[in-house]
């Protein structure tokens, strides 16, 4: 297991590391200077130095590409170009919308996915199933967004249940700030939900078909009792997979749900700052996104080698 | 017959047929502004409404769903033209540096957000529909390098490519001449699926303004815009909602169809 561990860690420290080369020479090339952005087209030249000396500008590439690390190791992400403040802490107060509300999303589609993935399993080939995998076919189809944008017409406009968008903020208590995350977080669940509902149908289906299960319904259980003692557990590897996956999706993801309701997040910022030019705000984010998904699954990859030794032989 | 397979083929056809007609035929001039009949709801007229500007939006669907097509089609055929050699490659040297150096990549670009890097590439280097279709076309690379790795994997184990190499055949011959054409099937169906992931990744793209840009009409435009209407005139956002919707039901339906009638093992099991 240690031996396993070890080398998924090296293998999760080269991956940052060649995502933070990727995205670091991707904001390097991009066309458009900082600096006169900011001064506008009628700077002087001494000033517009001046101003590319303060950002640092100046130095050599792979010493700024050190110190955007080094800085970020701790927690430093650099001063925005635009608002002169540090880019931790404007992530931190978007983090405060983001992360909720993938979380939400992730419950929610977890609590529409796995009922409905065992419902399918159960009365497979038969009307429920049927009903329940063409609906989840319809479900992968919907674009989130336009989803989005139709709870907004039923929800909010005709029946005026929840704001059309905004975030009520945190201080307004736990309800209004749920509220206002509810809508944004039924459209991002429900494809998601889809997609897990058919793993989870499948995974059970596979379980359903196995020597063991055979051995608990002779040895006495019902159905229901040998599905829930031992299908469950045993379909749920797969599961955990696109689980984990999902949560990775659902944070990125939700940067174009956040358009769509007006949600103060880090896909607001990261929109914001790319149409201002303000490309460490850009960089860091996108870094602190690809971060989350390498290690979230990493920690799933690490989570099953711990549940199943026969997965730690297979790398 | 398989019903996916012709439900699914059915709407993909009629997809592909509204794009190859707008070039030759659309109700109106797609671009043409008639702001006296704006924003009207479906009529005898406008069979599926006019826009804030007054433009046709069946016009628009089909002009549309060209801009949709071709954006996912260069993008699957990139990811297969890169994915699918690289992936019969690893296969062919399996356990080899180039296998693992293949095969860690992908694993690299599989764990970026797909969606937060063309969001990246498209910001950076201009929003438009090249830019849009390389930042999914990166993408779909390592689905086809696994896909193929997989499948050539289990062939290469088997005694016709045996006899293939008793022959004195090279690795690249046996790939073109045996491993190929007994994954077909396999890439056939990954192929159909990326193309409807590719058109929902292009609607997200252009709803955000990073896709195809004015006057190219794109379905995930024609959402952004409807955005702000869609209290006053819902069929601005209904029209192209279900225009995604059906393709991408329409293409993921025809892949499971074609997995089921293309996987012999399948149809053994189902008889």
């Amino acid at each position: 297991m240690l031996r396993y561990a070890l080398k998924r860690i090296i293998s999760l420290l080269i991956s940052l590391a060649i995502a933070s080369l990727v995205i670091f020479t991707v904001i390097e090339v991009a066309p458009g200077d900082p600096a006169s952005f900011m001064l506008g087209i009628n700077a002087q030249e001494d000033t517009l130095a001046a101003l590319r000396a303060e950002l640092g500008l100046d130095q050599p590439k792979w010493q700024r590409y050190a110190s955007w690390i080094g800085g970020m190791a701790h927690g430093d992400f650099g001063t925005s170009y635009q608002y002169r403040t540090p880019v931790s802490e404007m992530i931190k107060d978007r983090l405060w919308v983001s992360l909720p509300l993938a979380l939400y999303a992730l419950t929610l589609s977890t609590l529409i996915a796995f009922p409905a993935g065992i419902y399918a399993a159960a009365r497979r080939g038969r009307a429920g199933d049927i009903g329940v995998m063409g609906a989840t076919q319809l479900g992968i189809a919907i674009p989130n967004f336009w989803f989005a944008m139709m709870l907004v017409l039923v929800f909010a406009i005709n029946l005026r249940w929840f704001s059309a968008g905004g975030f009520a903020g945190w201080d307004k208590g736990t309800f209004a700030a749920l509220k206002s995350l509810t809508l944004p977080a039924i459209a991002l669940a429900l494809p998601q939900a889809a997609i897990l509902a058919r793993v989870m149908r499948s995974a059970l289906l596979d379980v359903l078909g196995e020597d063991f299960m055979r051995t608990a319904r002779a040895k006495g259980l019902t159905r229901a009792q040998a599905l829930r003692r031992h299908g469950l557990r045993n379909a749920m590897i797969p599961v955990l997979t696109i689980l984990g996956l999902q949560f990775s999706f659902l944070l990125a993801g939700g940067i174009i749900i956040e358009q769509v309701f007006y949600l103060p997040g880090l896909g607001r910022l990261i929109f914001q700052s790319i149409s201002a030019r303000d490309l460490i705000v850009v960089e860091s984010i996108t870094m602190l996104l690809v971060f989350a998904v390498i290690v979230v699954n990493f920690a799933v990859d690490l989570a099953y080698a711990a549940v199943d030794p026969r997965l730690r032989s297979r790398t | 017959m398989n019903r996916n397979l012709i439900f699914g083929g059915a709407l993909s056809a009629l997809m592909v047929l509204a794009a190859l007609m707008s070039f030759v035929w659309t109700p109106f001039e797609h671009t043409a502004m008639d702001i006296p009949s704006k924003l009207q709801a479906p009529n005898g007229v406008h069979w599926l409404g006019t826009d804030h500007f007054g433009r046709d939006i069946f016009s628009m669907i089909m002009v549309g769903a060209r801009t949709s097509i071709a954006v996912a089609v260069v993008a699957v055929g990139i990811g297969f033209s890169l994915g699918v050699p690289l992936g019969l490659w690893a296969a062919a040297r399996r356990g080899s540096w180039a296998d693992e150096i293949i095969m860690r990549g992908n694993d690299l670009i599989f764990a970026f957000p797909s969606l937060v890097i063309a969001i990246l590439i498209t910001a950076i280097f201009g929003a438009g529909a090249i830019n849009a279709i390389i930042a999914i076309g990166i993408f779909n690379i390592p689905v086809f390098a696994r896909v193929t790795r997989g499948g050539a994997l289990s062939l290469w184990a088997r005694e016709f490519i045996l006899a293939a190499r008793v022959a004195g055949k090279g690795a690249a011959w046996i790939s073109a001449e045996h491993i190929l054409p007994n994954i077909a099937n396999l890439l056939i169906v990954q192929a159909t699926i990326q193309f409807s992931l590719g058109i929902l990744a292009e609607a997200a793209l252009s709803y955000v303004g990073l896709g195809a840009q004015p006057p190219t009409p794109s379905w995930g435009r024609m959402l952004a815009d409807a955005q702000t209407l869609v209290s006053i005139a819902p069929h601005m956002a209904l029209v192209p909602g279900f225009a995604i919707i059906l393709t991408v039901l329409g293409l993921n339906l025809l892949g499971d169809g074609l997995r089921d009638v293309l996987d012999p093992r399948l149809r053994v099991a189902r008889s």
